[in-house]
Formats: structure tokens, C-alpha cells, sequence
């Protein structure tokens, strides 16, 4: 029901991305989404990976701390407002997005956003009774 | 139980008037009987009539590890070599060794100090004592030893080694109270789950771990591993060895020092003040009735604090926190005091934090800027970025509350503190002084 994130802490010196990609990229691991979050001193960079056991055990092997959440994919009408649509819906279902992202692949003619949720189930079974598609971590693979 | 209840909860106005009469008399034999403490007093223009209150003790001179040295072996003994029964000296790792000498006395009040120590840490005459501190020049394992005949209690004189064996006769002789450095007790565990001994299935109740600073993480491993409550002893040769004090089984919160025996005092390292109860610095001893071996306001270099309020326990001794680390490593900061190991315990106390740490001191303009830098690993790591900086914030508040000195504190990845020999650099300091 709901896809599984990985998230890596980085210090913000040069680099430190391109050493994430290179440690998957060896490890045989497929980047579906990328999105980093920074301050001055430290940045996470989350990342939707093709296989999230093989890219966790290969980035803890090279040393760093990673962690693992569950987010929700869900398919956004490509069109004016359907963003705003999703969102309206879960600020009146009182849920709220700690962030969200763009994944790469389009869903047939919608895109595909990621959501970070405070309550996931509920934010869950709110988008699906409003009749959005939320898409789970084997179909996710397949896009 | 309370060993010696007449002492042990004495109120604290007789306690005063015992202390001023014993040191009085301290002052006197050591002034007339060892040269280094009458030039301390020469230098210093007192007569030990001078001192007339506790109080009046401030103005004698300090005594260091170094004076000890320089008087080695015997110059600082304050009575004749007939009368001295035991000699004892503290590892030399760096430099001389430090020699200690005891009257038959002497040994008679060590005995009573640690069948105190014993018993507050949970022992009785009926307890089996295995006592796996080292016998010989180190104080540690004799010092149990008298201790524990003194109790009424079993002992068990094992000593430090032969690690396979000590399970076995874990075993086989049921003891119930383990007597042994911290370090040393989490070896045995780890020996006796190789050799598939539980220590579950053993009759420990109490352990009583000292000799080396240990951490409250390292005492909720010692508990968990070995299934026992695990007390603080502390103490030093210079001052007459294990028993100087002792954590009740009741609270372990903090160590009750034998005060009809040894004036406790904090000191800023710095400038040699005296500070009040609560405040951190150095813990200083002046013995009041060692008779061959006194030590007048000896400067340990070990961190501590004193706390005067009532413990659960019925004793009315002072209470000096757990020692967290030495002096030698203290950083003076826009002023203040700043040990690293205060900075540890800030970050043991929250809850998760990673005690990697290091603290960076720079000079900008004329102004002292501390960094504290923190290790981010699995237990403190979020997706979210405002808990990340939340954590920074919260580390930094309870800094600027417990040492009052603000610090910057920056997250960094694993790994990127950097090790000498396994062991992080706690301190780099970049100004040019
Ligand atoms: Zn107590």
C-alpha cells in the first residue's frame, strides 16, 4: 500500500551525493526518485531505489546512517489544479505533508508525487475515498 | 545495610566538631614529622594552631601527585618504619610510582571503611564475596580482602586472571557479591557466554565496580549482562584506596564520602578556589586519621561534584557524583570550566544521542567559540530535516544549562570524528594562545 523510502544523512561538503550514487550505482541499485533537503550545515537526501535492501546494506557498508520510512505514491492528474485538488483534500482531512517530491515516471497520463505523512493510514484511506490512485512499492517498480 | 550507623549517620554538627578535632591533630603530627608538610606551612606563614575552624583548611597549601613524587619512597611517611606494617604503591604509567605506607592502624580503619563500602553495596556477613580485583601493590584486591573479613563475609580471594577459571568457580562456590573493576565484569560475561556459563543461573546480587571512571550506560550493561545491581567504590591509594566512598544499593545516585575519615573539598583547577556544594571541579582529600601516610588537601585531578542533601538510605554523608573524568583535560572557555566529559553526559542524558562527540574551541577576534560536533547514527537520524535541527537545538540548551557556555552544535556523518587507536579525539583546540 505504501512504498518504502531510504534516506541518508549528508554533511554538506561537495561530493557527498555523488558518493551515494556511485556506492547504488556499484551496488547494482536503480534511483527512481531523488529528492535532497538541506541546511547550511547538513542535508538528507531521500531516495526511491529499485531494490531498498540491497541499497541500504551498500550504503551502510560504506558508512553511512540511513534510514527507512514509509511514504505514499500517489497519482496527480497532469493538469492545472491537480496538485492543489490532493492538497486541499488532506488539509480538510486535518493530515499533514512533512514534504513531498516528484517521482521520475508519469503513471499512463498522470505524474507520480511522493508524500511524507504524519498519519499515514489515515492520509492513506482519505486520498482513496476521493478516488486518487495510490500505487505500492511492486507496481512502483514497474512504472 | 548501615555497617557503622553510629558514624554513618552521625548529624552533621557532631560530624563537624570530629572532623575539626581530627584534623587538628592531622595538622600537627604531620608538621612536626614530615618536612614537605612543615615547608608547605612555612611557605604559606601558618602554624597548624592556626587552624581554628574547617573552614581555616582553605588556607593551607595544596599538595600534588608531583610533591608525592619528589618525596619518593618514604619521604612523605609520618612515622617510623617500625611502626609502618604495609607498604603499597599506585602504578608508575607515567613516571614514578607513588608509595603509600599503613600503620596496624591504619590498616584497622581501611578494614572498617570497606566492610562499610561492603555493606552499603549490598553485603552482608552471610554473602559470599568473589573478589576479583588484583592482589598485591594496587590497593584494590587487599583492600576488598581485609573489607570483607572485617564484614563477617566470605571471601573468595581470586584476583585479576585466568578468566576460565574464575567461571568456574562462579559455579561451583555460588558466590553472591562480585567484586571486580567494570571492565572486568563485562570480561567475565563475555567469557562466561563463550563458555556457555549463564550468569542468569549464578547467585550474584550485588556487584561493586570501581578503580576506573565507569559511565551510567555502562552500568545499565553490567546489570543486564550479569543480572546483579552494580554499585560505585571509590578511592585512592594517596588516600588510603577503595573505601574512601561508596554508593548505597538503595539510591546509586551519587557516592557517600567517609567523612569522619577524609574532609572533601571541590576546587577550580584553575585557580585553587574552593567551590560550592553542586558546583563541578576537582575532588581535593585531607585524610584526619591516617597515621602513617597523611595527605593534606592532595589534589586527585579527578572531576567531581558534592551533594549535601539527605539520601534515601539514612546515611548523612556527603554525596560527590560519580567521577567523570580528569582534570588534565579541562578546557577554560570565555572563562568558564568546560570538561569533555560533562559535555558526555549532556549528550548520555538524551536519550539516543550518539556519544561520539568532539568539541572544537576557536579564537574569533577576542571572543572563545566552542563547536560541539555530534556524530549522527541510526538511533538520532530522521527523514526530517526540523528534527534533525531540533536535536541540534535541544543539544545546544542543555550545554549552555549544565556548563553554562554556549556552544554551536554541528551534526556530522559517521565516522567523522576522527580515532587515534580506536579512541575519538575529544578536543581540538585552535586558538593561539
Ligand atoms: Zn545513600
Amino acid at each position: 500500500m505504501w512504498v518504502k523510502q531510504i534516506s541518508v544523512f549528508l554533511e554538506n561538503k561537495s561530493g557527498r551525493i555523488a558518493e551515494v550514487t556511485k556506492t547504488l550505482s556499484e551496488a547494482g541499485v536503480n534511483i527512481r526518485a531523488l529528492a535532497m533537503a538541506d541546511t547550511a550545515d547538513f542535508g538528507v537526501l531521500r531516495l526511491i531505489v529499485d531494490n531498498t535492501l540491497k541499497a541500504e546494506e551498500a550504503l551502510k557498508a560504506n558508512g553511512f546512517t540511513v534510514g527507512k520510512t514509509d511514504v505514499v505514491a500517489a497519482e496527480v492528474e497532469d493538469r492545472p489544479g491537480g496538485l492543489h485538488r490532493i492538497l486541499t483534500l488532506l488539509h480538510e482531512g486535518h493530515i499533514n505533508v512533512e514534504y513531498m517530491y516528484a517521482f521520475v515516471q508519469q503513471s499512463g497520463d498522470n505524474a507520480v508525487m511522493i508524500f511524507r505523512f504524519d498519519q499515514i493510514e489515515k492520509a492513506v484511506a482519505l486520498l482513496r475515498q476521493n478516488g486518487v490512485t495510490v500505487i505500492d512499492d511492486d507496481r512502483i517498480n514497474q512504472l | 545495610m548501615i555497617f557503622d550507623i553510629e558514624f554513618e549517620t552521625m548529624p552533621r554538627e557532631a560530624l563537624e566538631s570530629i572532623q575539626l578535632r581530627r584534623l587538628q591533630a592531622t595538622l600537627e603530627r604531620a608538621y612536626a614529622t614530615v618536612p614537605f608538610y612543615r615547608k608547605q606551612f612555612e611557605k604559606a606563614g601558618l602554624k597548624p594552631g592556626d587552624i581554628r575552624s574547617l573552614k581555616d583548611l582553605h588556607q593551607v597549601p595544596f599538595t600534588t601527585k608531583q610533591d608525592l613524587r619528589d618525596n619518593y619512597p618514604f619521604g612523605m611517611f609520618a612515622v617510623p618504619m617500625d611502626n609502618v606494617v604495609r607498604i603499597h604503591a599506585s602504578s608508575g604509567t607515567t613516571g614514578q610510582p607513588t608509595v603509600v605506607g599503613y600503620t596496624a592502624r591504619d590498616v584497622n580503619t581501611w578494614a572498617t571503611l570497606m566492610a562499610r563500602s561492603l555493606s552499603a553495596g549490598g553485603a552482608t556477613r552471610g554473602d559470599i564475596i568473589h573478589n576479583a580485583y588484583g592482589y598485591g601493590l594496587f590497593t584494590g584486591g587487599l583492600g576488598v580482602h581485609y573489607g570483607a573479613e572485617k564484614l563477617g563475609a566470605s571471601v573468595i580471594p581470586v584476583s585479576g586472571g585466568n578468566t576460565k577459571r574464575q567461571i568456574v568457580i562462579m559455579r561451583d562456590f555460588g558466590p553472591t557479591i562480585l567484586t571486580a573493576t567494570p571492565s572486568y565484569a563485562l570480561h567475565l560475561a563475555e567469557v562466561a557466554e563463550e563458555m556457555g556459563v549463564s550468569f542468569r543461573d549464578l547467585k550474584f546480587k550485588y556487584g561493586i565496580f570501581g578503580a576506573e571512571p565507569w559511565s551510567e550506560k555502562m552500568r545499565d550493561e553490567i546489570e543486564r549482562k550479569l543480572g546483579l545491581v552494580a554499585v560505585d567504590i571509590y578511592g585512592l591509594s594517596e588516600v588510603i584506596g577503595p573505601g574512601v566512598a561508596i554508593e548505597c544499593h538503595e539510591a546509586k545516585k551519587g557516592l557517600h564520602i567517609f567523612e569522619d575519615h577524609f574532609i572533601p573539598e571541590i576546587i577550580d583547577p584553575a585557580t585553587g578556589d574552593v567551590l560550592p556544594y553542586g558546583q563541578t571541579g576537582e575532588l581535593v582529600f585531607t585524610s584526619v586519621t591516617k597515621e602513617a601516610f597523611p595527605v593534606i588537601r592532595y589534589r586527585t585531578r579527578d572531576i567531581s561534584a558534592l551533594h549535601a542533601e539527605p539520601c534515601i538510605c539514612g546515611r548523612t554523608l556527603v554525596r560527590m557524583d560519580k567521577v567523570s573524568g580528569r582534570t588534565d583535560d579541562m578546557l577554560i572557555i570565555r572563562g568558564v570550566n568546560v570538561f569533555p566529559s560533562q559535555i558526555e553526559s549532556v549528550l548520555m542524558e538524551m536519550e539516543g544521542v550518539s556519544p561520539h562527540y568532539q568539541l572544537v574551541v576557536d579564537r574569533e577576534g577576542n571572543l572563545d567559540t566552542l563547536t560541539v560536533r555530534v556524530e549522527v547514527d541510526e538511533h538520532v537520524f530522521s527523514d526530517e530535516v526540523k528534527r534533525l535541527q531540533d536535536l541540534e537545538r535541544r543539544i545546544s540548551k542543555n550545554i549552555k544549562e549544565y556548563l553554562g557556555v554556549s556552544a554551536k552544535v554541528k551534526l556530522v556523518e559517521p565516522k567523522a570524528i576522527a580515532r587515534s587507536e580506536g579512541k575519538a579525539i575529544r578536543v581540538i583546540d585552535n586558538r593561539k594562545l
